[in-house]
């Protein structure tokens, strides 16, 4: 794996590239992750993976818990590895242990032995051994260490211990790293700013490639969080890359480019398919607010819509206008309000595959801002263009 | 009549053609995935074209329920609703009525039943159902027929065959569009051959653009089956299609082609992926079972689909009844091969050769059921080389 920064703008959010050994074109940073289960998108079949723009969807994100009931690490190994096993040999994969759809960290389960996550298979104990064994046969492009992650209410001493066990660990992991694949250490250290600069301090001093940062996602408030990422990136060397996790929403992901943060996971696209919401906010960064209030827009708020309503019953156009993804180019929203009615899985395939173009297109938006060295403006705008569209909405209702 | 049938080849009674319809020229014999409420389940247009899929049936009760016929037409037919490039066929709601409502009944006004809705009566006659089917806009729909499953005996066998050719009368005269939408009747007439005979008759009499054997793939042994589709088929006029309605297996499809039958349709594929089942030559394949958990060959390594292509059985079966791709997976292969199966049929016929290599592999020891010696003996076609005895 290679990686290089090639912009800064406000200071931290830096503009990169990463070249994976697998993907044929480096993707720039920051960019987004695609959540998948075991290795494929959750509706999106593999042949319509393509439809999206690429290279920016050719990094796949996967734990490797997803296979604790099966095939075992030596048949994945025969097969060949992750890549030949699910049949996306051009495409880079992350893996993590925690995964925010499915696999999420459960720590009063987890003790000086193991990780506990809640999985769909039942709660979890993985030690470093079988993490690494898991992680040899798969054969990732990058990984992160196992790590102990703690709410944001954790008490200080929960927290302390969080923070020594993920780095003993960290050392058991790369112990066993197999040849090939880059490692990302993982840092975390809850909300306790000292915690956190602590973590990555250590973590900075052992042979990595790259940094997971984790414990996010996991209670702290909007306000607090900048202070805590900077705690972390403040104390890493700017030439490796950071990847994070539990960074969802936009205005998260936002956060988290400010404070220097390069590649990202998101259970939003997720959450949003399942719910039968579309995104359709504005990509455009020259485009001025509109507040003229229109019927279709009842209910939203202006940053996505909720297929099922029954205003779209017999709406012919496209999610988004000019949006060139294989959903928006073949079917209407009436389509797809009537698969939601009925049940039918097409609608999530039709959604997820929108919903990732969609929000691929808002990292390259932010690609863009830092490259022009106007990142902090962009995030100002962004934040609050949102806000401006709720406060008109109550004044309009 | 909105359709062109021309037979390209022939062995004995089985016959290779092409079925020209508004919206797309199809080679029979071929399967009709069920597409039954204006969608595959867990497929998109896209990949039902890459696979070869021609025609699609849509289930007229259900789109009639949601989103309705009226919207569905507001918004330019089915095929623009869904983005659907090729033909579609509407069944005549008729057969769903019966199967999944509690209540219905059939009088010779048409079916009575409880809306599933708000529990009012309500009525669905045969020219209803034609002007739904008007509105949807397939290229082929079905007349309204009066269905009796094939395991009752008695007098309503016959009741049900009179009525289903009074009922044609009716449909056709409520159809308001013959030049874009072809109107097949229904044979009904139970397992009696001669009240088969008095329906092919009658239907024929109304000339038809095409034909369905209906009734059937419903519980009868299949002895019974095949006899019904061998009397119907050779009884139809040569040149108009043949489709047997439900039908299903990929064995069931093999010996109605051999006795001269054309167009079939079943949830039977896709059904079955959904439990995790897949369709191969030698049968099928449980992926869901313990044996698949490090089986690293894929589902059929004879198999062109993409599934077949870069998945193992390994990886299926841990997707398989816990996650949609699983389902997507599994449907796409089993419709792949159905459709692949089609295909084969038909350039078989063309060439010559035909039914023998099909029972070969999905018979290897050689014990081919009694009913399909019996059915390959009528249609003339010599099974011998594939038969142990």
């Amino acid at each position: 794996m290679k990686f290089a920064v090639k912009a800064l703008s406000s200071g931290k959010a830096r503009a990169g590239v990463v070249h994976l050994g697998s993907c044929p074109s480096s993707i720039e940073t920051p960019c987004l992750l695609l959540s998948t289960r075991k290795g494929l998108p959750i509706f999106i079949s593999p042949d319509l993976l393509s439809s999206l723009p690429s290279p920016d969807s050719n990094l796949l994100q996967f734990s490797p818990l997803h296979f604790s009931e099966g095939p075992s690490p030596k048949t994945i190994s025969s097969i060949g590895g992750l890549h030949q096993m699910v049949g996306l040999h051009e495409y880079g994969f992350a893996a993590v242990a925690r995964d925010s759809i499915q696999c999420l960290p459960e720590c009063g389960s987890t003790n000086k032995t193991g990780a506990s996550f809640e999985t769909p298979c039942g709660r979890r104990l993985i030690k470093p051994v079988e993490y690494m064994e898991m992680i040899t046969s798969m054969k990732p492009n990058l990984w992160a260490t196992l790590a102990d992650e703690v709410p944001a209410w954790a008490n200080n001493k929960r927290n302390k211990t969080s923070v020594d066990r993920t780095v003993k660990w960290l050392d058991e992991c790369i112990a066993r790293s197999p040849a090939g694949g880059a490692v990302f250490g993982s840092i975390v250290g809850g909300s306790n700013i000292e915690e956190r600069k602590r973590c990555a301090q250590e973590v900075a001093v052992r042979n990595v490639s790259g940094y997971w940062i984790g414990g996010f996602g996991l209670g702290e408030s909007m306000e607090e969080r900048p202070s805590l990422l900077n705690a972390v990136t403040d104390n890493l060397p700017k030439d490796w890359p950071r990847m994070i996790c539990g960074l969802g929403l936009p205005e998260e992901v936002l956060q988290g480019v400010a404070a220097g943060v390069d590649l990202f996971d998101s259970a939003y696209i997720y959450h949003l398919t399942i719910g039968g919401f579309a995104l359709t906010f504005p990509l455009d960064r020259t485009e001025k607010i509109d507040y003229n209030y229109q019927l279709s827009d009842q209910g939203s708020d202006r940053t996505k819509i909720n297929l099922r309503a029954t205003v779209y019953r017999k709406d012919a156009t496209p999610i988004v206008e000019d949006c060139c993804c294989y959903t928006c180019q073949n079917h209407t929203k009436a389509y797809i309000n009537h698969l939601l009615n009925v049940h039918e899985m097409l609608a999530q395939i039709l959604l997820e595959i929108h919903n990732t173009h969609h929000y691929l297109g808002f990292f390259r938006s932010i690609r863009e801002a830092i490259k022009e060295g106007c990142f902090e403006q962009f995030q100002k705008k962004f934040v609050q263009s949102r806000r401006e569209h709720l406060a008109a909405d109550v004044v309009s209702v | 009549m909105a359709l062109r049938f021309e037979v390209l080849g022939r062995f004995n009674r089985a016959r290779a053609a092409q079925l020209t319809l508004p919206h797309f020229a199809c080679q029979t014999p071929l399967f009709m995935p069920v597409g039954t409420q204006g969608t595959i389940k867990g497929l998109t247009t896209d990949q039902l074209e890459e696979i070869g899929c021609q025609i699609i049936l849509g289930n007229t009760y259900h789109l009639a329920l949601r989103p309705t016929s009226e919207l569905i037409d507001e918004l330019g037919g089915l095929h623009k609703f869904m983005n659907w490039p090729r033909a579609l066929l509407t069944d005549s709601g008729g057969f769903q009525m019966v199967s999944l409502l509690h209540l219905a009944d059939i009088t010779e006004k048409g079916v009575t039943f409880q809306s599933p809705v708000d529990g009012k009566p309500m009525l669905l006659t045969p020219e209803e159902s034609i002007q739904i089917q008007n509105r949807i806009g397939a290229d082929i729909i079905m007349a309204l027929d009066d269905v009796v499953r094939t395991t009752i005996t008695g007098p309503r066998i016959e009741e049900a065959m009179y009525r289903t050719l009074r009922w044609v009368d009716r449909c056709i005269a409520a159809h308001k569009r013959p030049h874009e939408q072809n109107l097949f009747g229904i044979v009904q007439g139970g397992l009696d051959p001669v009240l088969r005979d008095i329906c092919v008759r009658g239907l024929v009499d109304r000339n038809l653009p095409g034909y369905a054997i209906g009734g059937l793939a419903g519980g009868e042994d299949k002895d019974s089956f095949w006899r019904v589709v061998a009397q119907c088929t050779a009884a139809l006029p040569e040149d108009k299609p043949r489709y047997v309605m439900g039908v299903g297996y990929p064995l069931d499809i093999v010996v109605c082609s051999a006795l001269g039958a054309d167009m079939y349709d079943c949830v039977y594929p896709t059904r079955t992926a959904r439990f995790g089942t897949a369709l191969v030559p030698e049968g099928v394949l449980k992926l869901k079972h313990n044996a698949m958990v490090n089986d690293t060959r894929p589902i059929d390594p004879t198999c062109a689909c993409m599934v077949c292509k870069n998945y193992t059985r390994a990886y299926i079966h841990c997707l398989v009844t816990k996650d949609a791709m699983g389902s997507q997976l599994l449907s796409y292969h089993n419709l792949y091969y159905m459709l692949q199966l089609s295909r084969n049929l038909h350039s078989s016929i063309v060439e010559g050769r035909f039914v023998c290599d099909f029972l070969q592999k999905m018979f290897p020891k050689g014990d081919v059921p009694e009913w399909v010696c019996n059915a390959m003996d009528v249609a003339g076609i010599d099974i011998s080389s594939c038969c142990s005895s």
